[in-house]
C-alpha cells in the first residue's frame, strides 16, 4: 500500500500545513470532500472514463531497444506519458482535481504554472468541463514560454503575469495562494505537483498513481515480473510519486528519483532540492528546499523549466530519509545529450524534464546485468522545448 | 514594554494604534526614525517586519517593502540590533512579524532568546496555523514573548475560540479574505458578528488588521475593537521617503487616520 500521511498531513517528519489561517478552512473543506470522493466508486469511475476517452490512457510501456546502444545489457522500458493528451502526465492530475472541484460546487479554477505545462493542462480541463480558469505565471516565464501562454488563451484561460520576486514558478505559486486566499469560497486551487499544504501532496499523488499502477500491471503481464529499477525525474515530484507509489511495498524494486543538477550540485546553479538543499518550509509544507543560511529561498537553475523549482514534495523527502528511494542528479548537459539520443535512436522527442530520467537510465543500465528490467518514466514530450533547443544552437551528433 | 502593560497604559488613541513597518526599508536608519515617530504619535505597539522573500500572507506593498529590505542586505541580526537600540527609549511594545522558515533556520530557541534579550514583546508568524504552532508558542512563552495568533473571516467559531485560547498578547482579527494591503473593503457586517463572538470567547484585546487603511475604517469599527493594525497604507504613504521627510509623513498619516469625521 502507498504511504498514508498522518492526521496532520505528515509523511514522517515532512509535510504539514504551514499556511495563513485564512486558508485552513478551505484545506479542511478540501480534505473532507477529497476523502468523501475517494471513498466513492462513482467518482473514480468518472475519473477513469475521462482518462480513457479524453486523455487516451492507458499509455504504452515501450521497450526502447536502441537508446542505450549496442553494449547495454539491461532492457529499458519507457512509460509513455508523453502520448497523453496535452503531452505530459500533468493532465492525470488536472482531470482529477477538476472533477473534485465540480463535486464541491466550486465555480472557478486557479493554477500556477512554470513552463506552462500544468497551466495548459488546467486550461484544457477548464475548457472540457466549462469552468473559468485563471493561471498565474511568472513574468519571466510568460516571456520565455510565449507559445504555451497563447495555447492557454486559445483554451479560454486568463494568464496573469506575476512580477514579484524572481518572476518564476516560485512566485507564481505564492501569487496563486494569495489569490486563493481572497476567493476561497468560490475558487478551487489546482496545484500542479505533489507540493503544497496537506492534503495536496497526497491528493496529487493519488491522481498520478495511475502511472505506476499501469506500469506494474504491464510489466507483470508482458514480462512476468516486476522491474528491477524504476526511474523518474523529480522537480516537485508528481510524475515520480505517481510512478513510485505502486512499487513502495515491492522491496526488490529500486526507486530512483532524478533531480536537475543544473550546472552541477555545488555550482550554485542547480535545482536539486534533495541533493543540494536542506530542510525547510515552502508553499505550505516542510520538506527539502534550496535556501540560504538565513532561510531565504534561493534562485534555482535548470535547463528544464519544469524542474526549475526550489522545493520538492514532502513524500520524496520522506522516501529519501527512509532510504526507500534514492535520489541522484543529472546535469543540463547530460539531459541534453539524452534528449538528442532519444530523438535519433528511438524516434521520440522527450521533454527536457524526462530527458533527465533517460540520462540516468543510461548510466544505470551500464551497471546492471541482463537480468535487470529498467523502467524510466517518459513524463512528457519535447515539443515545448524545441525553440529552446534550437536557440542553444546545438546540432545532434548522435550516430544512427 | 510587554503588550499587556502597553495596552493598559494606552489611553491616547482609541482604538489603540498598531502600525506595521518593514525593518530596513529603505534603510535601517530610516526605520529607526519612523519607529520613534510612531512611538511619539501614541502607537501602543509597533509591528516590525523581518523581511522574507516569499511572504504568502502579504500583498504587493509589504512584499515589495520586504524585497527592498532584502536587497539592502537586512538580516534577522540587523533587525534584532535595531530592536535592542529602540526598545529602551520608546513606550510602545515592539512586535516582530515574520514567516516561519527564516525563524526555523535561525533556530526557534535561539531566536526567542535573542528577541527577548533585545527587548521585543511578541512575535507574529502568519504562516503557521494553530496545528503547527504548539512548539513555537511553548518556546516563545518560556522566553516571555507573546505570540498573537490570527483569526480569519473563514475561521469557524469553534476553531476561533481555540485560536483565541492559544493566543497571547492580543488576538489578531483579519478583517477580510485575502492578503494584507489594498483590495476589497472590509465587510463590516459579518465582521461585527465575528467580533462579538470573539469578545465572548476571550479577554484578550482584539486587534483588527488586513485592509484597514483609512479614517473611515477606524471610525466604523472603533467601538468593537481594541486596536487597529495598519501596514500597507502606511508604507504606501511613506513611499520613497527617508529621514526627516519620512518622520513628517508619519505624523501626518497618524493624525489623518485618527481624525474625527
Amino acid at each position: 500500500m502507498p504511504i498514508e500521511p498522518d492526521a496532520r498531513g505528515y509523511f514522517g517528519a515532512f509535510g504539514g500545513r504551514f499556511v495563513p489561517e485564512v486558508l485552513v478552512a478551505a484545506l479542511d473543506e478540501l480534505e473532507g470532500a477529497m476523502g468523501d470522493a475517494f471513498a466513492d466508486d462513482a467518482f473514480w469511475s468518472g475519473y477513469r472514463e475521462a482518462l480513457r476517452d479524453f486523455v487516451g490512457r492507458p499509455s504504452a510501456l515501450y521497450p526502447a531497444r536502441r537508446f542505450l546502444g549496442e553494449d547495454a545489457s539491461a532492457p529499458l522500458l519507457l512509460k509513455r506519458e508523453d502520448t497523453n493528451h496535452t503531452g505530459a502526465h500533468k493532465i492525470n492530475n488536472t482531470v482529477g482535481q477538476a472533477l473534485l472541484a465540480m463535486r464541491m460546487g466550486k465555480r472557478r479554477l486557479i493554477a500556477e504554472t512554470g513552463a506552462g505545462q500544468h497551466g495548459v493542462a488546467t486550461a484544457t480541463v477548464g475548457a472540457k468541463f466549462g469552468l473559468p480558469v485563471d493561471v498565474y505565471m511568472g513574468a519571466l516565464d510568460v516571456e520565455r514560454q510565449a507559445l504555451n501562454v497563447y495555447i492557454m488563451q486559445l483554451l479560454g484561460a486568463t494568464v496573469h503575469p506575476v512580477s514579484g520576486g524572481t518572476k518564476t514558478l516560485k512566485d507564481a505559486t505564492n501569487e496563486a495562494f494569495r489569490v486563493w486566499a481572497a476567493q476561497v469560497e468560490e475558487s478551487f486551487y489546482v496545484i500542479g505537483s505533489v507540493v503544497g499544504a496537506h492534503p495536496y501532496p497526497f491528493m496529487v499523488r493519488e491522481f498520478q498513481k495511475v502511472i505506476g499502477e499501469e506500469t506494474r500491471a504491464q510489466c507483470l503481464e508482458r514480462y512476468g515480473r516486476l522491474p528491477s529499477d524504476v526511474i523518474a525525474c523529480v522537480g516537485g515530484g508528481s510524475n515520480a510519486m505517481g510512478m513510485f507509489s505502486a512499487f513502495i511495498d515491492d522491496a526488490d524494486v529500486r526507486l530512483w528519483g532524478v533531480e536537475a543538477a543544473g550546472e552541477g550540485l555545488t555550482s550554485g546553479k542547480t535545482a536539486a532540492a534533495l541533493g543540494a538543499g536542506s530542510v525547510g518550509v515552502l508553499h505550505g509544507s516542510r520538506s527539502y528546499l534550496l535556501q540560504s543560511d538565513r532561510g531565504q529561498v534561493i534562485e534555482t537553475h535548470s535547463i528544464s523549466a519544469g524542474l526549475d523549482y526550489p522545493g520538492v514534495g514532502p513524500e520524496h523527502a520522506y522516501l529519501k530519509d527512509s532510504g526507500r528511494a534514492t535520489y541522484v542528479a543529472v546535469t543540463d548537459g547530460e539531459a541534453l545529450a539524452a534528449f538528442h539520443e532519444c530523438a535519433r535512436r528511438e524516434g521520440i522527442l522527450p521533454a527536457l524534464e524526462s530527458a533527465h530520467a533517460l540520462a540516468f537510465a543510461k548510466k544505470l543500465a551500464a551497471d546492471r546485468g541482463p537480468d535487470a528490467l529498467i523502467v524510466a518514466n517518459l513524463s512528457g514530450r519535447g515539443d515545448k522545448d524545441i525553440a529552446q533547443i534550437r536557440a542553444l544552437g546545438e546540432r545532434s551528433e548522435v550516430p544512427r | 514594554m510587554k503588550l499587556a502593560a502597553a495596552f493598559a497604559a494606552s489611553t491616547r488613541r482609541r482604538p489603540a494604534f498598531i502600525p506595521y513597518v518593514m525593518a530596513g526599508d529603505p534603510d535601517l536608519a530610516t526605520t529607526a526614525a519612523i519607529v520613534r515617530a510612531l512611538a511619539r504619535s501614541g502607537a501602543t505597539a509597533i509591528e516590525l517586519g523581518i523581511p522574507y522573500g516569499d511572504p504568502l500572507a502579504d500583498g504587493p506593498t509589504i512584499a515589495a517593502a520586504g524585497a527592498r529590505a532584502l536587497a539592502a542586505g537586512v538580516s534577522i541580526d540587523d533587525v534584532l540590533a535595531l530592536v535592542a537600540a529602540l526598545a529602551p527609549e520608546i513606550a510602545s511594545s515592539i512586535v516582530l512579524f515574520t514567516y516561519f522558515n527564516p525563524l526555523d533556520r535561525y533556530g526557534l530557541e535561539r531566536f526567542a532568546r535573542d528577541a527577548a534579550a533585545a527587548g521585543a514583546a511578541a512575535v507574529i508568524v502568519p504562516d503557521i496555523a494553530l496545528e503547527e504552532s504548539e512548539e513555537l508558542r511553548a518556546i516563545f512563552a518560556r522566553h516571555g514573548l507573546d505570540v498573537p495568533m490570527l483569526v480569519a473571516p473563514s475561521t469557524p467559531p469553534e476553531r476561533a475560540a481555540r485560536i483565541a485560547a492559544a493566543s497571547t498578547g492580543f488576538l489578531y482579527v483579519v478583517s477580510r479574505l485575502g492578503v494584507t494591503g489594498a483590495g476589497s473593503e472590509p465587510d463590516f457586517t459579518p465582521l461585527r458578528r465575528q467580533l462579538s463572538a470573539l469578545r465572548a470567547a476571550t479577554d484578550l484585546p482584539l486587534a483588527l488588521g488586513f485592509g484597514v487603511s483609512r479614517a473611515e475604517h477606524v471610525r466604523a469599527i472603533a467601538d468593537e475593537v481594541d486596536a487597529v493594525i495598519v501596514g500597507s497604507a502606511f508604507i504606501d504613504a511613506l513611499a520613497g521617503l527617508s529621514g526627516e521627510a519620512a518622520v513628517a509623513a508619519t505624523a501626518r498619516f497618524v493624525n489623518d487616520l485618527f481624525a474625527s469625521a
